[in-house]
């Protein structure tokens, strides 16, 4: 193993740990504005994933224009999910909640399963390489990671330059004041679970310009985002960038010094341990 | 008179707020202790730190001999410390009767079920929730569910008995009778420390009374010496005039 | 609470007991591997419902007890000969010690993070099986077919086999039964209904869950050694599949958590209504019900958490008190 290969290996997990990091984001804000717990996250990741791909591979739209479209749906989607699986059981137990969007986790899976079957996808697209030194980086990465971080930036403009968002951060401040305040939390909570959602889609779409997928492939996104939210904190999407890029670099650097079958036997293990350590943030102890 | 209780210089901070500053104070056997003082001045905190739910920062506690500082809530049940809560917290889809056995189950005396379910019976009527007893405990409403919470303390046959604000929203015939049941308790042995707001009721209750304020003990003596401290007064009663007519009104 | 004479109990071991005992009757391979899979299904939702309906602790990773007993018992059955009641006894250890020490370990998270733990630890422990050498790695362990000589051959192990998940099944139902009724069931359900005010009152409540937990693990770690022996063999995509956790809480949740007939009530009409899915050949447009298995459970739990959270036999326990002595 030598320096280049080791600083490649760099590189290419920081650029898809900040696409890591946008997934999570989604998880971080539905978490933060109304803590729920969204284990349908992974589906909707799978959804952006075949968004992207149908559209490219039968429509020959271009990948980022169809994540336009994808995003869009994505928060579509995210609203409707919250007004007919959540907002029932949104003052019930957490379990409730967490058990509301694990059933809709299934349905969702369960569908698309059967509709898109288990065959893995590759959307074939490539936007070539470029070199910057000794490394080669590939365009699908440096497209992505700058995709991603013009959504942080909006998602950050967003909350704290508009009225919808200043409304989202107070309902994740204090529901009942907000409400008190006359802020129409129903639709808030509508909104910021579609926002979730929205960026899992978006997360779902880049990926898919990198990797090949199956519908099952959102399951791991999904766990990584709950490692990257308990690393990054809560409630910050800085937080969460942060910590996708810390994964992304483990992810990379990992398999240079040991088989491939061993990164999520630790990625797992980092998981467990984390949730067990960090005692504040999007998991922790006593809450 | 031996001290069941001895708490010495219990100081605990909330990041950087002080919630309590060298608490020092004995509960001898058989005594009832009121603790009043201002909202936020510390009282269910520090029976949060005696009940073992927090750890104090610095400072001691002595329970029936022993220290017990930083043993878990758990531990000092088994010892024959109960208590009840400011906000009431049944055991919501058992019934009236199980969630009373549980205290008898679990606390020092640790029964069998059998006993505990007649434990149940006697402490209900006792309280007045016998007829209750088969109803779930969150069919019961705000001041049957402090009975609930009483019974379920008293059942488990305490030494100490720590009462958080038991008569909070209950109206004035509720509160005599409350009052009463208090005194009924202490009758057959138990302990009390009690935080109340009620002014009428724990200055007639208690045998001595210790003020909090902003995590300070700022008085500590018989209820009538308390009625004409200045200082308790000045942060808590208002009017002197008034603390006069409350103890003669008893 | 503990009347040996309360029609509830009778109730429900009646139904295990009828449900096991018909194939022995018919003497049907095919009736067998039915009950075989319902009671096994009934086992490991009752088993799950002593952590997730009596002590409150919602566990997605149940399976994993399943899994690694299934494993351990394969191991000792394969690399060193052991009797197959043997091997039965040490999955069931092994389960047993793996939830001793999760339990002081995660038990300490609450609600929706517990759930999320045990997601992971059963994904840890199938990432790292798979590259376990002893353990086969990736293509598991798998049994020579002389090891069903001992038992008559392989048609008499495979009976052998549903009499010992008969015997289970009935020991979890008297087992899940006894706890319930105990004073131990009485602190679970308390930390369920209060984990802070359960403290208070004296229940010891980290060592109370861990025991839970380990009464949960023991008899999948049992049953896993029972099905991966008549299987012939054991792979870490097989022995670790979350969807199996997940339907043993979907049963439970259909039925009614926290009650003694719920799981297996749930067990049986989920069994019922997947095998007639499996069976039919209705079509959705161009595609087959059956392939809509995932859906329909979906469907099913969140019909259930939003309007009968209670499931079927805690539903009709409110609605008909009089029901309680026989719903138990």
């Amino acid at each position: 193993m030598n320096a280049v290969t080791l600083l490649t290996s760099l590189v290419d997990g920081l650029l898809i740990g900040v696409v890591y990091g946008i997934a999570a984001m989604g998880l971080n804000l539905i978490w933060g504005v109304m803590r729920v717990i969204n284990l349908a996250h992974g589906a909707l990741i799978a959804l952006g994933m075949f968004g992207v791909y149908l559209l490219f591979s039968v429509l020959g739209l271009n990948p980022y224009a169809a994540l336009l479209l994808v995003a869009l749906l994505g928060l579509l989607a995210g609203v409707v999910i919250y007004l007919v699986a959540i907002a029932r059981v949104i003052n019930a137990p957490h379990l409730s909640t967490l058990l509301a969007t694990f059933a809709v986790n299934m349905i969702i899976i369960g569908l698309a399963t059967a509709v898109f079957t288990t065959t893995p996808r590759d959307l074939g697209f490539s936007l070539g390489s470029i070199r910057a030194g000794p490394l080669t980086l590939l365009g699908t990465r440096l497209v992505a990671a700058a995709v991603t971080l013009l959504v942080t930036g909006l998602l950050y403009a967003f909350l704290y330059r508009t009225r919808a968002g200043k409304y989202i951060r107070a309902v994740s401040n204090n529901r009942s004041a907000a409400e008190l305040m006359g802020i129409p939390s129903s639709r808030i909570l509508a909104l910021s679970f579609g926002i979730g959602t929205m960026l899992a889609a978006i997360a779902g779409g880049l990926i898919a310009t990198f990797f090949s997928f199956t519908i099952l492939s959102g399951s791991v996104y999904e766990l990584k985002s709950f490692i990257i939210s308990v690393l990054g904190g809560l409630g910050n999407p800085l937080g969460a960038l942060v910590g996708g890029l810390i994964l992304g670099v483990l992810e990379g650097v990992l398999p240079l010094a040991m088989p491939n079958t061993w990164v999520p036997v630790i990625e797992f293990l980092l998981f467990i341990l984390i949730l067990l350590i960090k005692p504040s943030g999007l998991l922790g102890g006593k809450q | 008179m031996s001290n069941l209780l001895q708490v010495q210089g219990v100081t605990k901070h909330f990041g950087g707020l002080l919630a309590l500053s060298q608490v020092t104070f004995d509960l001898p056997e058989g005594q009832i202790l009121g603790l009043i003082g201002p909202n936020g001045a510390g009282k269910t905190t520090l029976f949060n730190i005696i009940n073992g739910v927090y750890k104090p920062d610095e400072g001691r506690i002595f329970f029936r001999g022993q220290d017990v500082s930083g043993k878990k809530p758990y531990q000092l049940a088994k010892m024959g410390m109960a208590r009840t809560h400011q906000v009431v917290r049944p055991l919501n889809e058992l019934t009236v009767r199980e969630n009373v056995m549980a205290g008898a189950c679990f606390g020092h005396e640790n029964q069998p079920l059998g006993r505990a379910a007649s434990i149940a019976g006697e402490v209900l009527e006792f309280v007045g929730l016998a007829a209750r007893a088969g109803q779930l405990a969150s069919s019961l409403n705000v001041a049957q569910k402090k009975r609930l919470e009483m019974a379920r303390a008293l059942a488990a046959r305490p030494y100490l008995l720590l009462l958080d604000e038991v008569l909070a929203g209950l109206n004035s015939s509720e509160i005599d009778g409350m009052v009463q049941t208090v005194l009924k308790i202490r009758e057959q042995g138990v302990t009390i420390l009690m935080i109340e707001h009620v002014m009428k009721a724990v200055m007639n209750v208690s045998d001595r009374i210790m003020v909090l304020d902003y995590g300070l003990q700022i008085a500590e003596g018989s209820p009538q010496e308390i009625a004409k401290n200045e200082r308790v007064i000045e942060a808590y009663l208002g009017d002197p005039k008034l603390a006069e007519r409350l103890m003669e009104e008893a | 609470m503990k009347h040996w004479l309360q029609p509830g109990f009778w109730f429900a071991l009646l139904i295990v007991l009828g449900l096991g005992l018909w194939p022995v009757f018919t003497r049907e391979a095919s009736t067998r591997e039915v009950g075989f899979t319902i009671l096994l299904a009934m086992t490991m939702a009752v088993s799950l419902n002593i952590i997730m309906g009596y002590t409150g602790y919602v566990s997605f990773g149940h399976v994993v007890f399943y899994g690694l007993g299934g494993y351990v018992g394969m191991y000792l059955i394969g690399t060193w000969n052991a009797s197959l009641p043997l091997a039965v006894l040490g999955g069931g250890a092994a389960a047993a010690i793996l939830a001793f020490l999760l339990g002081k370990a995660i038990l300490r998270l609450r609600g929706a993070y517990f759930a999320l733990a045990t997601i992971g630890v059963n994904e840890a422990v199938r990432t790292f099986i798979s590259n376990f050498k002893p353990f086969g790695g990736p293509t598991g362990i798998e049994l020579q077919f002389s090891v069903y000589k001992p038992y008559g051959g392989a048609t008499q192990a495979l009976w052998l086999t549903y009499y010992a998940v008969v015997g289970i099944a009935a020991f979890a139902v008297i087992f899940s039964y006894y706890l319930k009724t105990s004073k131990f069931g009485l602190g679970l359900m308390a930390i369920r209904e209060d984990e802070d005010a359960a403290e208070v009152l004296g229940v010891a409540t980290p060592n109370i869950k861990t025991l839970a937990f380990v009464f949960s693990a023991l008899l999948p770690g049992m049953l896993g050694v029972l099905f991966f022996f008549k299987n012939g063999n054991v792979e870490p995509g097989d022995a670790f599949r979350l969807h199996f956790s997940i339907e043993s809480l979907v049963m439970i949740m259909l039925g009614g958590q926290g009650t003694l007939l719920g799981p297996i009530i749930g067990a049986l009409g989920y069994q019922r209504l997947r095998g007639a899915l499996l069976t039919n050949n209705v079509m959705i447009g161009a595609l087959p019900l059956k392939d809509f298995q995932l859906v329909i459970a979906g469907l099913l739990m969140l019909l259930i958490i939003l309007f009968i959270p209670a499931g079927l036999v805690g539903w009709l326990r409110q609605r008909f008190p009089r029901s309680r002595r026989i719903l138990v």
